[in-house]
């Protein structure tokens, strides 16, 4: 679905250049939840933005698979003059793709995952993780085949961050997309991942990959197992923390 | 939204929140009446010479001459033609030339210190120019309105376009939107709160503008009969063109912010 190949990029500056990623090579396959941890400021972002073509790599090949991709960003960027719905809408409007056909079936995903009664709403009127639900859903009106998440949890509290943790991943497994989230948080990484990707200080390269299978797949479930905390371990001792 | 069910302290302090708008509205009136009130009685003392000062009643009666001789309400309507034409164009141009300096960075930095120059230049020092190459007609007038006020449109427009949210830039990039659908769907909407700012600074600006365009050129018009009762002496019609001034502006920046609530709500 997604591989990078031996991917450097290099940032330039008036002030100099700096290599945020060097030698990068890992794959996401089709279906699977992809997490990249890093310590903070190690170029995570710049691995989304090369996913999804906003940057292009200064060396090596990224191959893509067919269809479109969503981005989901830390805050939910929700268009404050815009009600819910309207918001929904904003992809398919920006990517013409605004028939009454694409309409209804983002509609009836808001309605699937509990929107109903929000949808003339402003984001104004909504609570925090009900707002990022929201950006999700935006994000999925597209039919996006790949979703590039961006800390799309980090500027929630605590409890908040939970529940919309294992909501989202849930959105994304029921809806069978592939989905590479970038985080610094490693049990929000475990929680939700299939694989976990751990990378070094910048310049950027992989350290160590997971397979992680434990908990049947769901966050709830995953966050009560043993194997979690052997494994927060194993990716804390990786990171240097 | 009247609920009956307020507790005993929500009631009280409702009614201290509309006492104290009371006590503010009633207070504007009474600052007014005490202003005018005094000016009239030191008039009618001769305590201050009313033929320099004029008098609240002189004022009322000019009004009333000019309403009579047929000339009050095509000076006003002059002046107000002017204004608003002058304000019109000024903000239409001004918000096209900010999309375009918007657009693109490199004309925006080539522009950048064309527009500081022209921003701190007094605009009154173009007068003789402008009645050499546009002539003395309300044209001038109207290019002289139009010159005063576009600028702080083009800048304050500009600012609102820039000030938009970066994660929301980020957002619409990464839906892959180009320039103007970007414009289209966040930066212009995004940026309304600014153009209402905008229009408020440019209607007092353009006010300037009419005002200045015919001190230098005009035959008619509020400051046509400003200057003209300077020149003569007769400091009731300055004062009477200069209230009603004082009304109009008033009256338009009052539109403006009602349309600013109403878009708000």
């Amino acid at each position: 679905m997604l591989t990078f190949d031996n991917i450097s990029y290099t940032y330039h500056t008036k002030e100099g250049e700096t290599t945020a990623v060097k030698d990068l090579s890992f794959t996401v396959e089709k279906g699977q939840f992809v997490s990249v941890i890093g310590p903070s400021g190690c170029g995570k972002t710049t691995v989304l933005s090369l996913a999804a073509g906003l940057l292009s790599p200064s060396s090596g090949e990224i191959r893509r698979g067919e269809g479109e991709y969503g981005y989901m960003l830390q805050r939910d960027a929700l268009f404050p003059w815009r009600t819910v719905e309207q918001n929904i809408f904003l992809p398919l409007e920006v990517k013409k793709r605004n028939t009454p056909e694409m309409r209804e079936k983002a509609l009836a995903l808001a309605v699937k995952y509990g929107l109903k009664d929000f949808l003339k709403k402003t984001p104004s009127q909504l609570s925090g993780g009900m707002r990022q639900r929201v950006a999700l859903i935006r994000t999925l009106a597209s039919e996006p085949e790949i979703l590039m998440l961006d800390e799309p949890f980090s500027a929630l509290d605590y409890q908040t961050r939970l529940e919309v943790c294992d909501d989202v991943q849930g959105i994304i497994k029921g809806e069978k997309k592939t989905a590479l989230l970038v985080t610094h948080d490693i049990s929000e990484a475990i929680a939700l991942s299939d694989k976990v990707v751990v990378l070094s200080q910048r310049p950027a390269r992989v350290l160590a990959e997971h397979i992680i299978e434990f908990g049947e797949g769901s966050p709830k479930k995953r966050r009560e197992c043993a194997e979690f905390s052997a494994t927060f371990e194993v990716l804390r001792k990786e990171l240097g923390i | 939204m009247k609920n009956l069910n307020y507790s005993r302290e929500h009631i009280a302090y409702l009614k201290k929140e509309r006492n104290k708008k009371i006590i503010i509205t009633v207070s504007r009136i009474l600052v007014l009446v005490i202003i005018l009130g005094f000016w009239e009685l030191f008039a009618q003392l001769k305590i201050i010479d009313p033929f320099i000062t004029s008098s609240p009643s002189r004022v009322i009666k000019t009004i009333g001459d000019l309403y009579k001789n047929g000339t009050l309400f095509f000076h006003i309507g002059i002046t107000l033609a002017e204004t608003l034409a002058g304000f019109v164009i000024a903000v239409i141009l001004g918000y096209a030339i900010a999309v375009v300096l918007w657009a693109s960075d490199t004309v925006h930095k080539v522009a950048e210190p064309y527009i500081v120059v022209l921003n701190s230049l007094p605009k009154i020092a173009l007068g003789p120019l402008i009645i050499i190459w546009i002539g003395t007609g309300y044209d001038a007038i109207i290019f002289m309105t139009v010159l005063v006020s576009i600028i702080v449109c083009i800048m304050n427009m500009l600012t609102g376009f820039l000030e938009v949210d970066k994660t929301k830039l980020l957002l619409m990039k990464a839906m892959g939107a180009n320039k103007a659908t970007t414009l289209r769907k966040l930066i212009i909407p995004a940026s309304l709160p600014a153009l209402m700012n905008t229009l408020k600074v440019a209607v007092g600006l353009a006010w300037i503008g009419s005002i200045m365009g015919e001190y230098i050129v005009s035959k008619a018009g509020l400051g046509y009969l400003i200057v003209y009762g300077g020149q003569v002496f007769k400091l009731d019609l300055v004062m009477t063109a200069t209230f009603i001034l004082c009304l109009l502006a008033g009256g338009m920046y009052g539109i403006i912010a009602v349309i600013e609530k109403r878009i708000n709500r």
